[in-house]
């Protein structure tokens, strides 16, 4: 059974949700994990590779050293220890695998014992972060390109034996939203680091969740479910809630859920059973008798702790600490993401406002190229705007003309003739809308906090009309309230 | 004529490589119909090879220490746009994309190579029955077998169809062989040759080795293909020591060890000076006559001036359970890229995975099956520790005697084979009977030193023996020395079928 | 025959490796098999207690080698090896199951 499609929300009382994530992250080296073909996206197919990476008789591999080193850098920005290891073949059959084993490492991976911490200070462990090798591309012919109904199967070996990092995090992850913050945490660590471009559509961030549930209370572990495959952070919330309450209803009922893997129904909104567990594969590990054990010195781990960029939790808590407060979370989490939390943070050591700077700043700076805008050219902007000599509206029109052309906001708010609004024209302005608005402004006067919010939006809204965005609309609000009488 | 014999006459310009390549063309055209030593004669390119060797002698080039010698390659080496087979319906007609390391340095030192031999499928065998191709025949009586896997190799150097061969040894593929086709073989460190380009047995144990009428010959094909490849990650990156000078520095003051428990576990009737009197339990089934030329060796040995005695390695014996459990496992995951999908044989099905298993059940012989499920049942959950990880730590303690050993002695001596070359057939029913006939050669395998047969008179049928000089890791030039002498003390001629 | 495999082991075997058997072959191979792990039973029976197992006769660490681009091969010297091509790819009949 596959229960009724999506439902959002929260699970019902007493059940607490449990989601550990495997998350495959293809490393942006210049060559393979084992040989000298180059690692490069969207090629034709089949010219990438080698005796090597086609697994044919007789080939040998050679460890990529660039690999092992951003592996290793991955596992320190994830706090974990990186310790010997080795690796070993996990054997099992499938077309798009040219030795039929992939190179993985096992029993002694890379990296161990990590955590993540997310923008809400929750922290994720990590169990282990593994160097592993990618496998081939299929593409299923015929029948509409569904597994089932093909005719015949086409195999590109060109990713075949892309070096990958497998991060296998604890099951401490309590939410669908939660799941998708640790994945935006784990994209900016990477980015951060430059290991890799991390992008979940072209495939080189690949997302498996497993997921069960129990009591609130509780500490088991029951029965998961693992959904293969998730290929953007909207899935990936929506099929954790899905199942979570597929679960939360068959524990209900008296029954159990399956131990098998599960793959999401993106038009659905469902996810539908794969493979179970039962015939699940022996895939006979055992050390690669090809390879020889990385033991990484104390030396190399400091050099690469040393080399270690600052990661997105230490700047989002610099923003913060900066923002004495006025910062919110959110408006960290999101600069640092989009890599404006110096920015932000140099204009407020140059005096700027720092809650103004932050909420301007995330809220219409959201462009790519802000290369225009410098740190003292944005502390003058937030300084016109504090002191009221332009408005908000204005202040995001100058931004606007920053970005595109560089000028200072002084010559570019002369030049368009920007002033903020005296306050007896704005004070005559307001009343002119209050008039035309008659049942409006009763219900303004006699509605309750929500109503009040929602009218003053739209006071504010009719009066940066008929002044053209030059009134302020702090202003414009605090006088609404104080005509209103509180 | 000896291979450097050839080389040295190639490059004085007193022969030409061609007319060297002719003989033993011609050779193999009359002989190898009874022999079956060759999957593929390359007559044409060794004959363009020869005339591209003596345009180079005609121009004063330097032309390699191996020039114009003609040289045999068993056919688990890849050599580009030229068939390899592994003697398996599952590569038959594949033509590899590039060449195997040993094949492009023995190119480099000059070498012509004449063909590709025949094996027991992947290398899979004791007797080179298992060839899907047929049998290969032991040139001293064509009834028996040359050994294996790579009767080939032995047989077309023992015929006079080559002057040099290579091999692949993976529990004593060279030499048991070399000892039942009297032709001296050699096993390197492993690690000293490079194994990219040699289609894999069982990574942890395969070392390619040369085959040679004589111990001077091996030796310096041994030089041409030894040395560090960046290709291959278990590649020692140490310089080689030259070897052929020390051939003739004698044993004086050297410590031989007979190793108790590989000379049939009888040290007693050894009567060998030192004996220790050990009462330690050895291998089954080493024949009297290969004892007797064992203790012949010893004390030629001993009589050349080095000091002979008893040693025992209790755990040598366990090296054939272990290795049967090591070299299956690590070769079923080798030979599960055979699957259809990319090269070699295919037979189709309505779905892909049924297409694998129509392709490995036609495409496989017997034997390898039978390797392929022990190796997959070693390896499967609930059986790991009991089998597999138990013959790892098995390996473990027989480094550690050997280690042990070789703080006594310099080198150890032991049979190669239990037996003479056996009749075509008479161990093909029952497995267990032909994998005894490694007991002698797997324990270097295991430990990753080298060894090396070299021919030392007739087994009381007449058929040639092969005494094993064993050695610590990188003693080549150690072993080749001793086998030199043990060559120059050798009853008779043990080569010449 | 010592029957430590039965018939139905070797048939779990066979299935993992991918290989076919009629039933008379697996009774002989699950005897022949039985027969060697008879023989390994000395190895079976040591005492492992304080030995680390060996993987590889090599004590080498760290063989690496530098990320530099070197040339692939020929996509038509790759393909003309493969038993059916299409577009450039292997073609293989319908593959029914997902990757494990
Ligand atoms: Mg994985
Ligand atoms: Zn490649």
């Amino acid at each position: 059974m596959s229960g009724t499609p999506e439902r959002e929300g929260t699970l019902a009382d007493g059940w607490e949700l449990v989601v550990g994530l495997e998350v495959h992250v293809e490393l942006s080296t210049a060559t393979k994990l084992f040989c000298g073909c180059a690692n490069r996206f969207g090629d034709e197919p089949n010219t990438n590779v080698c005796p090597v990476c086609l697994g044919l008789p007789g080939s040998l591999p050679v460890v990529n050293a660039a690999a092992v080193d951003f592996a290793m850098r991955l596992g320190r920005a994830l706090g974990c220890e990186v310790r010997p290891a080795v690796f070993a073949r996990k054997n099992y059959f499938y077309p798009d695998m040219p030795k039929d084993y992939q190179i993985s490492q096992y029993d002694q991976p890379t990296n161990t014992d990590g955590c993540l911490e997310l923008p809400d200070g929750d922290v994720v462990g990590i169990e282990r972060a593994h160097i592993e090798e990618d496998t081939g591309k299929t593409t299923h012919v015929g029948g509409g390109g569904r597994i089932h109904d093909a005719d015949h199967a086409l195999v590109d070996y060109n990713r075949a034996g892309v070096p990958l990092v497998e991060i296998v995090s604890r099951p401490d992850i309590r939410g669908a939203e939660q799941a998708r913050t640790y994945v935006r945490e784990l994209r900016a660590i990477l980015l951060a680091i430059g290991v890799s471009d991390a992008r979940m559509e072209e495939g080189s961030m690949r997302v498996d969740a497993n997921v069960s549930v129990r009591p609130v209370g509780s500490n088991e572990l029951r029965t998961r479910c693992e959904i293969k495959n998730l290929s953007s952070l909207r899935s990936l919330g929506r099929a954790i809630a899905f199942e979570a309450h597929r679960h939360v209803d068959l524990w209900s009922g008296g029954e159990r859920p399956r131990q098998e893997t599960r793959h999401w129904d993106e038009a659905g909104g469902r996810t539908t059973p794969g493979r179970s567990k039962e015939d699940a594969e022996d895939y006979r590990y055992f050390q690669d008798p090809d390879l020889v054990p990385l033991a990484p010195s104390a030396d190399q781990v400091a050099a690469i702790d040393a080399a270690l960029p600052v990661l997105p939790a230490a700047r989002r808590a610099a923003l913060l600490a900066a923002g004495a407060g006025a910062v919110s979370a959110s408006d960290a989490a999101l600069l640092v993401e989009r890599d404006q939390d110096a920015l932000v943070r140099t204009a407020v050591a140059m005096g700027a406002d720092p809650g103004l700077t932050a909420t301007r700043v995330s809220n219409d700076l959201a462009v790519d190229d802000w290369s225009r805008v410098t740190p003292d050219g944005l502390a003058a902007l937030i300084g016109l705007e504090a002191s009221g000599q332009i408005t908000a509206t204005q202040a995001k029109q100058v931004l606007a003309e920053m970005v595109e052309a560089g000028d200072d906001p002084a010559s570019i708010a002369e030049r368009r003739g920007f002033q903020a609004m005296a306050g007896d024209d704005l004070a005559a302005t307001v009343d002119r809308v209050i008039a035309g608005n008659p049942d409006e402004w009763q219900r303004f006067c006699s509605g309750d906090d929500t109503d009040r919010k929602k009218l003053s939006g739209f006071f504010i809204g009719q009066v940066m009309r008929s002044t053209r965005g030059r009134a302020d609309g702090a202003a414009v609000n605090r006088l609404l309230q104080e005509k209103a009488g509180g | 004529m000896t291979a450097l014999g050839v080389a040295a006459a190639v490059n004085a310009g007193e022969r030409t490589a061609r007319s060297v390549a002719e003989d033993y063309l011609d050779r193999i055209s009359k002989g190898d119909g009874e022999i079956g030593a060759f999957n593929l004669v390359l007559a044409e390119e060794a004959l363009a090879d020869a005339d591209r060797i003596d345009a180079a002698v005609g121009r004063g080039e330097p032309v390699g220490p191996l020039a114009g010698v003609p040289v045999a390659l068993k056919d688990n080496l890849c050599t580009r746009g030229i068939p390899t087979t592994c003697s398996s319906r599952m590569l038959e007609g594949w033509r590899p994309p590039y060449s195997a390391t040993v094949v492009q340095r023995l190119r480099a030192a000059g070498a012509v190579i004449v063909g590709k031999t025949n094996l027991d499928e992947f290398a899979m065998g004791s007797s080179t029955e298992n060839s899907a191709f047929g049998p290969t025949r032991n040139p001293h009586d064509t009834s028996r077998v040359p050994g294996g896997s790579s009767g080939g190799s032995a047989a077309a150097v023992a015929a006079g169809f080559a002057a040099l061969a290579l091999g692949s040894d993976t529990g004593g593929s060279i030499r048991q062989p070399a000892a039942l086709c009297g032709v001296v073989g050699m096993k390197p460190t492993y690690g000293r040759v490079s194994r990219y380009g040699l289609v894999a047995l069982a990574s942890s144990l395969d070392q390619i080795g040369p085959f040679g009428t004589n111990v001077a010959d091996a030796a310096a094909c041994y030089e041409a293909i030894a040395g560090h490849d960046p290709l291959d990650s278990t590649s020692i990156d140490q310089p080689v020591e030259p070897v052929g000078k020390a051939l003739t520095d004698g044993v004086e003051g050297l410590r031989v060890g007979v190793v108790a428990e590989l000379c049939g576990g009888r040290p007693q009737e050894a009567h060998l000076a030192g004996t220790d009197g050990s009462a330690a339990s050895g291998v089954e089934g080493v024949a009297g006559d290969v004892l007797s030329r064992v203790q012949d060796a010893a004390e030629a040995l001993e009589q050349a001036g080095a000091e002979v005695r008893t040693v025992s390695v209790p755990s040598a014996v366990l090296g054939l359970s272990a290795y049967y459990l090591i070299a299956p496992a690590e070769a079923s995951s080798n030979l599960a890229r055979y699957d259809g999908v990319r090269y070699g044989l295919r037979v189709d099905a309505a779905n892909a995975a049924e297409m694998n298993v129509n392709t490995r059940t036609a495409g496989f012989g017997a034997e390898v099956k039978r390797r392929i499920m022990l190796g997959t049942y070693a390896l499967s959950a609930g059986y790991y520790d009991a089998f597999y990880g138990k013959a790892l730590r098995a390996r473990t303690l027989m480094l550690q005697e050997f280690a042990t050993v070789y703080e006594d002695v310099d080198v150890l001596l032991c049979p190669t084979a239990p037996t003479t070359a056996f009749e075509l057939g008479a161990k093909t029913a029952d497995p267990l009977l032909m994998y005894l006939n490694d007991v002698c050669t797997i324990p270097s395998n295991l430990t990753g030193h080298p060894a090396i047969s070299v021919p030392f008179g007739r087994g009381d049928d007449g058929l040639p023996v092969g005494v094993q000089v064993m050695g610590p890791a990188l003693s080549e030039r150690l072993i080749f020395r001793v086998a030199a002498a043990l060559e120059r003390t050798a009853p008779g001629d043990g080569s010449t079928p | 025959m010592s029957g430590r495999i039965s018939r139905d082991e070797a048939a779990h075997v066979a299935r993992l490796a991918r290989l076919r058997f009629s039933d008379d072959e697996l009774d002989e191979l699950a005897a022949q098999l039985s027969a060697v792990l008879d023989h390994a039973a000395d190895v079976e029976a040591l005492d492992v207690s304080g030995i680390e197992p060996t993987s590889h006769p090599q004590p080498l660490t760290d063989v690496t080698r530098v990320d530099e681009v070197r040339p692939s091969l020929e996509r038509d010297e790759v393909l003309a090896q493969a038993p059916s091509v299409a577009e450039g790819q292997f073609r293989v009949p319908p593959i029914l199951g997902e990757a494990p």
